[in-house]
C-alpha cells in the first residue's frame, strides 16, 4: 500500500495543465479527485512517473446553463452536485445519483470529470451520462473537441481521450419539464461499487411513454446504453410485459465480471432488476 | 491531611461519587482516542529508526528454486535483505506456534500459501522498502494447490508440509496422513452411538463455519530496539498478551528475560488477531539484533486480512438425536478443522480444537461424542478465537443450528424445542457430557423475559401470514425469525485446564495506594479497546472507596506489570478482575487494621461504610481510606510495615459462563437477495455488571461483528489457492449505515466462585450473534423447505437460493 516515486505539479491553466501533460507524455496522468487513481497507485497497479493536479484550475469548476444545455465543470465535486438547486431543479437524477456514490467524505473530493474519465466500469456517472445523452469536451494540444458519452468508452480504463487531452467539461441537454426519472443501484454496502445499476429517464403522455433512455452501470467492461432496451418502453404503458421485454433486451447486451459481488448471472439479473425498479419509480415520477 | 468527607453526605450518596460497579461511567480512555492523543505503535518514532517489509508469494504453492537480493541491496536506502539461508544459522527460520507445531519464518525452501514471507527488506523509510520489495527475484516452480479441506486426506493429495513429512506423531497425538494435523475426540462415543440407535428422530447437517478474519482497525505491528551495549530488547508491539511474547522471544532469542521489555501500548482493536506471534515480529528482532538500531514493522491492509490469523474454517458434520416428542438424547458432531499451512492456533495448548466441547449448548442431555480432524491447506494459517472463546462461536453455531434444523424436522416451534431441553436452574453447577461444569445460569427466565419482549407469538403468526401472501403472489419478501439462545466459557482458565506453552493462565493485579489516597493499578491483561482503565477502576473503587478518578490503570509494560496471559477470550473480568478484587480486599484487610489502631478500637468493632470503617454503633466515629492511606505510610501500628499496597495473581477456580437469549426479525427481498434487519434483540447475562454502559457497548460492537461475519465477511479462496477479497472493498465491514439498529437487555446471575460474581461479557454478543441471523435466514426460507443454508448469507448466495427454490419465475 505504498506508492512508487512520483513528480507532482499543480498547474494553475488548463493551457498549462495540457502543455505539462503533452510534455511528459505517457509518464503522467492527471489528478482529480484521486479516489481511484490515489488506490491503484498504492497497490502499485498504476505507476505514472508524474501527477498533474486539476484542482487549482478554477476554470474546471462550476455549473451552469448554456442554451439548452447544463453545463458542468470537470472539477465540480460530487458534493457541488448534490447541493446544487440549478441541477436540483432541471436534473435530479444527478443528485440521486452522486448520492450514491461512496460517502460524504468521498464526495467532498470525489468530482463528476474524474468520475466520467477514468474509464472505471464500476464509476456511476459514465452511465448516467450517456443515458442523458451528455457529451464531453476533451482539450488538448489542439483545442476543444467534444466526443458523445455514448461513443467514449471503449473498455475498461480505456477511453476516447489522447494522451495530452483532459476532459474539462460535461455538457448535458436538459430533458423536458415533467420527466421521470430514476437511478437504481445495488451495492453491498456504502463505499462499494455497484453489483448493477440502471439509470433511467423517460417522459410520459397520456398513459404512454414517450420517450426513454437507460444507462447500465458496471455490468460489463464499459458502461452500456440500453438502446433498444428504451425503444421497447416507448408506446407502452410500461405495464408488466413492457418491462418484461425492456429487462430482457438489457440483460441480453451485459457481460459482467464474476467477483465478490457474485457470479455474473447474478449481476446480469441484478442489472434487470435495477432496471424494472428505476423504470417504475421513474414513471410514478413522470408527470402525465 | 486529615481531610474528611462532608458529614452531610449519606452513605448512598458518598457511593455514587466513588463511581463503582453499577455505574455507567464514561470511558476515561476516550478522552485521548477521541481527541487523536493515543499513543500506537507507529506512533513509535526512535532515532535511526529502520523500516521492514516482506517480499511474499504470489503462488500458494511452490517450489522456491533461488532467490536474488542482490538488485534490491543496491538500491541506495536498502540496509539488508533477509531470507531463510540467513535465519537458519540462527536457527530462526522456523517458530513454534502456540499449537505445538512450527512455522515458518521466511518460507524456507518452499511457499504454503499466497502472501507467505519470503524475505525481509529493511530500508531508511517504507517508501524504499516498498520500492526494494519489486527488485527481489524470486523464481518459483509451481506445485499442485490443495484448498478443499475435504481433499486433504485423499492419498493422492500433494504433500505440503515436507518439514515434517517423516513425523508421524504432532503435538496432539499420531497423524494418519501427511497433511494431517491432529485427531482429538472427547465424550462417551459408545454410550452416544446407542442412543442414536434408539433414538425416533436423527436430525443432521452439516454446518460450515466460513473462514473469516478479526480485521482489527490497527494492523498488527511492532518495533524492535536492540541496545548492543546493555544487552536489552525492547520491543513495541500489538500485543494481546505482552508477558508471554516476552517469554517467547526469551525463549525463541535466548536472550534473559529480565534483558527484554515488551511493551504494549494502545491498541487499535485486536479480537484474537493480536494473540499469535508472528514472521514480521522475529524479523524485525532479528534485523535489529543485527543492525543494532531500531526496526519497525507495519502490516499493510491486505497483508493483515491474507496472512495474520484467520478464524474459523470448521467444517461440523452435527447430528441430534431426540425422542419423537421433543427431548434431546444425544449429540454427535465431527469437525473437519481447516487450519492452513501451519497449525497456528491460538488455544490452550491442551486443546486443539479450543473449547469446542461446549457444543451441547444450553441443552441437557444425557451423552454426547465429538471428533475433530485438522488438516494441512494451501491457506494463511492461524484458526484464532475471533471476538470469542476458543472455538464457541463455532461450537455455539452448531447447536443453535442444530436445534433449529432438528425443530423442523419435528414439527415443532424451536423456542419450544429449547424450553423442553433447557438445563434447569437447579441443576447448576451443571457437569455437561462433554466434560465441562457450567457455574450458574437461570435459562428459562430469560428465555421467557426475551419472548415477551419481542413478542415471539405474534411474529409467527405475522410470520405465517407473510408465508401465504408470498405465496400468493402478493409480496416478494420472506420474513424469517432468528433465535439462539446461547451459553459460553470463557475466563481461561484454571491451571488444572489451561496453559499456553506450559504457562498457566491466571492473571494478575497489583493495587498500589499513594500516601494521599489516590491509586495506582497493574495488571497483567491488555485492554485494545475494551475499557479497562475505566472498569478495574471501579472494581477498586467499589472494594476500597477510592473515587474511581483518583485511580489509574496501567497495562501492557511488562517491566511494570505484574505477569499475566494478556486479554482475550472475554478472560479479563474473570482473571485479572478477580484478582483486582483480591488484591483490594488484601489492602482492606490491613487499612482495617490500621484504623483499628487509629480508632483505638478492636478490629472487630469496626465496620465498613462505603469510603470508610467505622465504629459499630458510633457512626460518627470513622476513618476513610484517604485517611487511612496517609497513616498506613506515616503512622503504622507498631510492627506493621508501612505501606499499603498488594498483588494477586489470580488462578480461576472454574470458568464462567455468561448465556443470552437473541431474538432476529429479517425480511429478504427474494428478487435481489438483500436481506434486512428490521430488529435483533439481545438480552444477554454475564453475571455482576461492573458497567452497563461499557457492556452496552460491547454487546453492540459484538452485534455488529457477528452481523459481519453471518452476512458477508469470508476470505475466501480460488482453485489455484489466489486470496479473493483481502480488502476493505471486498471484505465487509458494516458502516453505520448497514448496521442494524440493536436493542439490548440483561438478566443477572452472578457466577458463584468468582469474587464479584462478574462473567465476562465482550464475546457473548458475537457467539451469540453469528447464530441468531444465520436461524434468521434460514428460517425465512425453512417453510420452503431449502434445508441448510450455509454462511455468508450476502445478496449473491441468497438470490441463489431462491434461484433454486425456482421463485425467480
Amino acid at each position: 500500500m505504498i506508492p512508487g516515486s512520483f513528480d507532482y505539479h499543480r498547474p494553475k491553466s488548463v493551457a498549462d495543465a495540457v502543455a505539462l501533460l503533452v510534455k511528459l507524455g505517457e509518464d503522467a496522468r492527471p489528478l482529480a479527485g484521486g479516489h481511484s487513481l490515489i488506490p491503484m497507485m498504492k497497490t502499485r497497479l498504476a505507476t505514472p512517473e508524474h501527477l498533474v493536479d486539476l484542482r487549482a484550475i478554477g476554470d474546471l469548476k462550476g455549473i451552469r446553463e448554456e442554451g439548452g444545455d447544463i453545463v458542468i465543470g470537470a472539477m465540480t465535486t460530487q458534493h457541488t452536485l448534490i447541493g446544487s438547486d440549478l441541477l436540483a431543479a432541471k436534473l435530479p437524477i444527478i443528485r440521486e445519483t452522486s448520492l450514491l456514490i461512496a460517502d460524504p467524505q468521498i464526495r467532498y473530493m470525489g468530482t463528476i470529470g474524474g468520475n466520467a474519465a477514468n474509464g472505471d466500469p464500476g464509476n456511476d456517472m459514465p452511465a448516467l451520462m450517456q443515458c442523458l445523452g451528455a457529451s464531453y469536451e476533451l482539450t488538448g494540444p489542439n483545442g476543444v473537441r467534444r466526443v458523445a458519452a455514448r461513443e467514449f468508452y471503449q473498455a475498461a480504463y480505456f477511453t476516447a481521450l489522447e494522451t495530452g487531452e483532459i476532459l474539462t467539461a460535461i455538457r448535458i441537454p436538459v430533458p423536458p419539464v415533467g420527466h421521470g426519472y430514476a437511478y437504481e443501484k445495488l451495492k453491498r454496502k456504502i463505499g462499494d461499487y455497484a453489483t448493477a445499476a440502471a439509470a433511467v429517464v423517460l417522459t410520459m403522455s397520456g398513459g404512454k411513454c414517450t420517450s426513454a433512455s437507460i444507462g447500465l452501470t458496471n455490468v460489463a467492461d464499459t458502461p452500456l446504453w440500453a438502446e433498444e432496451a428504451a425503444n421497447a418502453l416507448v408506446g407502452t404503458a410500461l405495464d408488466k410485459a413492457a418491462l418484461d421485454k425492456a429487462v430482457a433486451l438489457a440483460e441480453a447486451i451485459t457481460s459482467p465480471a464474476a467477483d465478490g459481488r457474485g457470479p455474473a448471472e447474478y449481476r446480469t439479473k441484478m442489472a434487470g432488476v435495477m432496471l424494472r425498479r428505476a423504470a417504475e419509480r421513474a414513471k410514478s415520477r413522470a408527470k402525465n | 491531611m486529615n481531610v474528611q468527607a462532608p458529614i452531610e453526605l449519606t452513605s448512598a450518596e458518598r457511593a455514587e461519587k466513588l463511581q463503582g460497579m453499577g455505574c455507567k461511567r464514561k470511558r476515561v480512555e476516550d478522552i485521548r482516542f477521541t481527541q487523536g492523543k493515543g499513543n500506537y505503535v507507529d506512533d513509535v518514532k526512535l532515532p535511526g529508526m529502520l523500516f521492514g517489509d516482506f517480499v511474499r508469494s504470489s503462488h500458494a504453492h511452490a517450489r522456491i528454486k533461488s532467490i536474488d537480493t542482490s538488485k534490491a541491496k543496491a538500491l541506495p536506502g536498502v540496509l539488508a535483505v533477509l531470507t531463510a539461508a540467513d535465519l537458519k544459522p540462527l536457527n530462526l527460520h522456523y517458530m513454534p506456534t502456540l499449537a505445538g507445531d512450527v512455522q515458518a519464518v521466511l518460507a524456507d525452501e518452499k511457499v504454503l500459501f499466497q502472501n507467505q514471507e519470503v524475505a525481509f527488506v529493511v530500508a531508511k523509510d517504507r517508501y524504499i522498502a516498498a520500492d526494494a520489495i519489486e527488485l527481489v527475484e524470486v523464481e518459483y516452480e509451481p506445485l499442485p494447490v490443495l484448498v478443499d479441506p475435504f481433499k486433504a486426506l485423499e492419498p493422492d493429495a500433494p504433500l505440503l508440509r515436507e518439514d515434517i513429512k517423516d513425523k508421524m506423531t504432532g503435538a496432539h497425538g499420531p497423524r494418519k496422513h501427511h497433511n494431517h494435523i491432529f485427531f482429538w475426540d472427547i465424550g462417551d462415543k459408545d454410550g452416544t452411538d446407542e442412543a442414536f440407535a434408539k433414538a425416533d428422530v436423527v436430525s443432521k447437517d452439516m454446518f460450515t463455519y466460513h473462514r473469516v478474519h478479526p480485521s482489527p482497525l490497527e494492523t498488527c505491528q511492532c518495533v524492535a530496539s536492540m541496545d548492543k551495549i546493555k544487552g536489552e530488547l525492547t520491543l513495541w508491539g500489538t500485543f494481546q498478551a505482552p508477558h508471554v511474547i516476552r517469554t517467547v522471544v526469551s525463549l525463541i532469542s535466548g536472550l534473559p528475560e529480565h534483558k527484554i521489555h515488551v511493551i504494549a501500548p494502545d491498541i487499535g482493536g485486536g479480537f484474537g488477531n493480536k494473540v499469535g506471534a508472528y514472521s514480521g515480529y522475529v524479523c524485525a528482532v532479528v534485523a535489529s539484533i543485527v543492525l543494532g538500531v531500531p526496526v519497525k514493522w507495519v502490516e499493510d491492509r491486505m497483508e493483515n486480512l491474507s496472512t495474520t490469523s484467520f478464524a474459523r474454517d470448521y467444517h461440523m458434520t452435527t447430528e441430534l438425536a431426540a425422542t419423537k416428542d421433543g427431548k434431546i438424547l444425544a449429540m454427535r458432531c465431527h469437525v473437519l478443522a481447516d487450519h492452513g499451512a501451519f497449525d497456528a492456533c491460538a488455544d490452550p495448548s491442551k486443546w486443539p480444537a479450543g473449547f469446542m466441547n461446549i457444543c451441547t449448548g444450553s441443552y441437557d442431555m444425557p451423552v454426547a461424542y465429538l471428533s475433530v480432524d485438522g488438516v494441512y491447506t494451501n491457506k494463511a494459517s492461524g484458526g484464532v478465537a475471533y471476538r470469542c472463546s476458543f472455538r464457541v462461536t463455532e461450537a455455539v453455531y452448531a447447536i443453535e443450528r442444530a436445534i433449529e434444523t432438528l425443530a423442523q424436522r419435528l414439527g415443532m416451534d424451536s423456542a419450544d424445542l429449547r424450553i423442553k431441553n433447557f438445563i434447569q436452574p437447579e441443576q447448576f453447577p451443571y457437569h455437561a457430557p462433554l466434560g465441562w461444569e457450567y457455574d450458574s445460569g437461570n435459562y428459562p427466565l430469560a428465555m421467557k423475559k426475551a419472548m415477551d419482549a419481542v413478542g415471539y407469538r405474534a411474529l409467527r403468526a405475522e410470520q405465517k401470514q407473510k408465508q401465504e401472501a408470498f405465496k400468493r403472489g402478493e409480496t416478494r419478501e420472506l420474513m424469517g425469525i432468528g433465535i439462539s439462545f446461547f451459553t459460553e466459557i470463557v475466563g481461561a482458565g484454571p491451571s488444572k485446564n489451561c496453559d499456553i506453552l506450559g504457562v498457566a493462565m491466571f492473571d494478575s493485579a497489583e493495587i498500589r495506594i499513594h500516601p494521599t489516597g489516590s491509586i495506582i493499578a497493574r495488571m497483567g491483561t491488555k485492554s485494545q479497546g475494551q475499557g479497562h482503565e475505566t472498569t478495574y477502576a471501579q472494581i477498586i473503587a467499589t472494594e476500597l472507596g477510592i473515587p474511581a478518578d483518583d485511580i489509574m490503570i496501567e497495562e501492557g509494560n511488562t517491566d511494570t506489570a505484574p505477569y499475566g496471559l494478556g486479554t482475550y477470550g472475554s478472560r479479563s473480568t474473570p482473571t485479572a478482575g478477580a484478582a483486582t478484587a483480591v488484591a483490594a480486599r488484601k489492602i482492606k484487610a490491613k487499612a482495617q487494621m490500621i484504623a483499628a489502631h487509629l480508632l483505638e478500637v478492636h478490629e472487630g468493632d469496626l465496620e465498613w461504610d462505603v469510603d470508610r470503617f467505622r465504629v459499630k454503633g458510633l457512626p460518627e466515629k470513622f476513618k476513610t481510606m484517604k485517611e487511612i492511606a496517609w497513616a498506613s505510610y506515616n503512622s503504622p501500628p507498631p510492627n506493621l510495615e508501612p505501606g499499603l499496597e498488594a498483588v494477586n495473581y489470580y488462578d480461576p477456580p472454574n470458568m464462567t459462563y455468561p448465556f443470552g437469549a437473541y431474538f432476529c426479525v429479517m425480511d429478504i427481498d427474494v428478487d435481489t437477495g438483500v436481506a434486512k434487519t428490521r430488529r435483533f434483540y439481545a438480552l444477554d447475562d454475564c453475571g455482576t455488571r461492573i458497567n452497563p454502559m461499557i457492556i452496552e457497548g460491547q454487546v453492540h460492537g459484538g452485534l455488529t461483528e457477528a452481523f459481519a461475519v453471518a452476512m458477508g465477511q469470508e476470505i475466501r479462496y480460488d482453485e489455484q489457492g489466489n486470496v479473493m477479497g483481502a480488502s476493505f472493498m471486498d471484505f465487509f465491514l458494516p458502516t453505520a449505515v448497514e448496521t442494524p439498529k440493536w436493542e439490548t437487555d440483561y438478566t443477572v446471575t452472578p457466577s458463584p466462585h468468582h469474587p464479584i460474581g462478574a462473567k465476562g461479557v465482550g464475546e457473548s454478543p458475537h457467539v451469540g450473534g453469528v447464530p441468531c441471523f444465520s436461524n434468521a435466514v434460514n428460517d425465512a426460507f425453512a417453510f420452503l423447505n431449502a434445508g441448510h443454508i450455509q454462511m455468508p448469507h450476502d445478496a449473491w448466495r441468497l438470490w441463489k437460493v431462491g434461484e433454486r427454490l425456482g421463485l425467480h419465475v
